[in-house]
């Protein structure tokens, strides 16, 4: 058979229709409609463009933010001297190529993946990249997004363009319904316990489904933001009338008969009818409960009703190896059940679970409650805005009561590069992506949780789900 | 880009699967603006433990890391391949890699080797045995041979080609401005602009 297949997938028509060139042999020259940027993967970006002599050939398609270095407990001082620097070389950077910049103490200010689909700037169909792993967040909205590395920020920077291997597709289908107190967070945690933190690896990945579609947009972002810990490349999710509503009204999404023009061109988006992936995975959402991770990868997970698993369980050696490293490191016994896992620090917050809607899960657990004695619990909104409407319903309130940090916008707890980390030895429930070795900070240890597991445990003390609470 | 076409170096063992970015380089070390420089942050965390393979003295001036399966997973920091380069690394020998460090291993003459587990296994088994036994990485052939054996490993030829003629890709897409040029002019009309 020659020729094009009439059936594509969403990935593959967004895919096609961003081909700049192509030649046998040679990646595709693909165009990129988003760039977004922070101050740790672009300072030497921008000092290549200044050694060879070249501009942003698109500043107007280009947007940075402060996320990674800043405090959060306040809006001006960032004490550590090194990390000053690097956010003082993104404002020179920013300023001398003409880059629109959302500084700390900005109304827009935020987690680079929060604040691109809060200003509507994420859309359907649209190619993003930021130097970022978690840039997989965007494809929520049905957009081509990815991480990328140094040397790509700057030939974006350069070119507007990225020359890449075209991955493969898969499919993964997720039926059924998710329980009551069940989050995207669960799904995805379960998900890639299942499939392992090389599952995607070579792979854009469509999640697609009855249970994905229930999801509001704030799920789907949780979802396709943690593609990447298991490996994919990209994580889309085909945009419908939930994506639409989204970004009806929000300041860079079309308006009047652009917007009408728009919404022809999402509506032909979603995967064609009779297209094929190269690989399909299915799960039924019916069967995940609330989950939680045990070791130091994000696959490393079990049901918050199970227990320490041993390592001889693993039929894999290079599974057995890890999982038995990974309770050393983690100070885990066998057999003990999670629920008995005592906990010094609760993380709400980051680019996986720093929204509105995560917010208010956590904040309906604490309401009329109080965070155990001896616990610190942080809360981080991911963007000066979901700040301010977390405040405008009175959140902030029920976290100050319930004895929780409430903080300013920022990536905080989730990397261990700003003030907020763990001290060696302490143990956090996270709702953060990553629970590698030292990843809030040398010698923490984390435990991965979705939002209300993240408020339940902070009352109890150790993991916990809202049903195991009192009234 | 240093060019890469062959290279004959020791290696080094390192028994451990899942090797994230964040172990290959913590946060800690990110906030340096410069391109080079990152060596002291290389597996800093585990450099702390005097039994960790690095700290022996037998393995100091080794070229070429063989590691476990998905090496360079999460994170997308090229500060990772940095530090890599900086210690003096000029491959990474594993079954499989995080795709984001693939591609800037790539961008960076750190040749990213995939060979199978047994073959790993054999190479950790080598290196232990002998830490000055002779490794060499071929990239024109696509072969690594030591102590008298040979495994192919995959490469494509484009990224074969740029690696062995130490090309950069900005200079390359460059070449096709006119191509970028008029991709622009037919973009959507609708589509987002930063104002």
């Amino acid at each position: 058979m020659v020729g094009e297949p009439t059936q594509r997938t969403l990935s593959e028509k967004i895919w096609d229709a961003h081909v700049v060139r192509a030649a046998s042999g040679e990646p595709d020259l693909l165009y990129i409609d988003l760039h977004l940027l922070h101050e740790v993967t672009s300072p030497q970006a921008f000092d290549g463009l200044r050694l060879a002599g070249r501009r942003v050939r698109r500043p107007d398609l280009t947007l940075a933010t402060e996320d990674h270095n800043t405090p959060t407990d306040n809006l001006v001082t960032i004490a550590d001297p090194v990390s000053r620097t690097q956010v003082e070389t993104l404002r020179r950077n920013c300023a001398e190529f003409g880059v629109r910049l959302h500084s700390l103490g900005d109304a827009n200010q935020g987690i680079v993946h929060v604040i691109g689909p809060q200003l509507g700037l994420t859309q359907p169909g649209m190619t993003i990249v930021c130097g970022d792993s978690h840039t997989s967040t965007h494809g929520a909205f049905g957009a081509l997004a990815f991480g990328i590395g140094t040397s790509e920020v700057e030939h974006v920077l350069a070119t507007q363009t990225l020359p890449q291997h075209r991955p493969k597709t898969m499919a993964v289908t997720v039926e059924g319904e998710l329980r009551p107190g069940v989050t995207a967070k669960d799904l995805v945690l379960a998900l890639i316990a299942k499939v392992g933190t090389g599952g995607g690896r070579g792979h854009i990945v469509e999640y697609r489904g009855p249970a994905i579609r229930k999801l509001s947009m704030e799920g789907r972002m949780t979802i396709s933001n943690m593609s990447i810990e298991w490996g994919a490349r990209a994580g889309l999710i085909a945009p419908d009338d939930t994506t639409f509503a989204y970004l009806e009204g929000r300041r860079y999404a079309p308006s009047g008969k652009a917007w009408e023009a728009a919404l022809d061109y999402w509506r032909s988006l979603p995967t064609d009818e009779g297209a094929t992936f190269d690989t399909e995975v299915v799960l039924d959402a019916s069967t995940v409960s609330p989950f939680v991770t045990w070791g130091t990868n994000p696959g490393q997970g079990a049901s918050l009703d199970d227990v320490v698993p041993d390592p001889s369980s693993f039929a894999d050696e290079a599974q057995r190896a890890a999982a038995e490293r990974a309770l050393q490191y983690m100070a885990l016994q066998p057999g003990t059940p999670m629920r008995d896992i005592p906990i010094d620090v609760v993380f709400l917050g980051s680019c996986t679970n720093g929204r509105l809607e995560d917010l208010r899960a956590a904040a309906e657990v604490l309401n009329g409650r109080r965070v155990a004695d001896g616990v610190r619990m942080l809360v981080v909104p991911g963007s000066a805005a979901v700040r301010e409407a977390a405040e405008a319903e009175g959140l902030d309130e029920v976290f100050i009561k319930a004895g929780a940090e409430w903080r300013y916008a920022g990536c905080s707890m989730c990397l261990g590069m700003n003030p907020d980390t763990l001290r060696p030895g302490q143990r956090s429930a996270s709702t953060s992506n990553r629970n590698f070795e030292g990843r809030q900070g040398r010698g923490g240890r984390t435990h991965l949780v979705s939002p209300p597991v993240a408020a339940a445990t902070a009352v109890a003390g150790r993991l916990a789900a809202p049903a195991d609470l009192a009234r | 880009m240093e060019k890469f076409t062959e290279h004959t170096g020791t290696a080094v063992p390192l028994r451990r699967s899942n090797v994230d970015t964040d172990q290959i380089i913590p946060a800690v070390y990110l906030k340096r603006v410069t391109r080079t420089g990152f060596a002291d942050g290389l597996f800093s965390a585990w450099r702390e433990d005097p039994a960790f393979v690095l700290n022996d003295p037998r393995y100091a001036g080794a070229s070429i890391l063989v590691a476990g399966p998905e090496f360079g997973t999460g994170s997308s920091r090229e500060h990772a391949v940095w530090a890599l380069r900086d210690w003096g690394f000029r491959a990474v020998l594993a079954p499989r890699f995080g795709d984001i460090f693939r591609g800037n291993a790539l961008k960076e003459g750190l040749l990213p080797v995939e060979l199978e587990l047994s073959a790993i296994e054999q190479l950790w088994d080598l290196a232990t045995a002998d830490p000055a036994a002779p490794v060499t990485v071929d990239l024109v052939h696509r072969q690594v041979r030591a102590s008298g054996a040979t495994w192919a490993f995959p490469l494509d030829d484009f990224s074969r080609w740029r690696l062995m003629e130490g090309l950069d890709d900005i200079g390359l897409t460059l070449r096709h401005e006119d191509a970028v040029a008029a991709y622009e002019a037919r973009r959507l009309p609708f589509l987002p602009v930063v104002g």
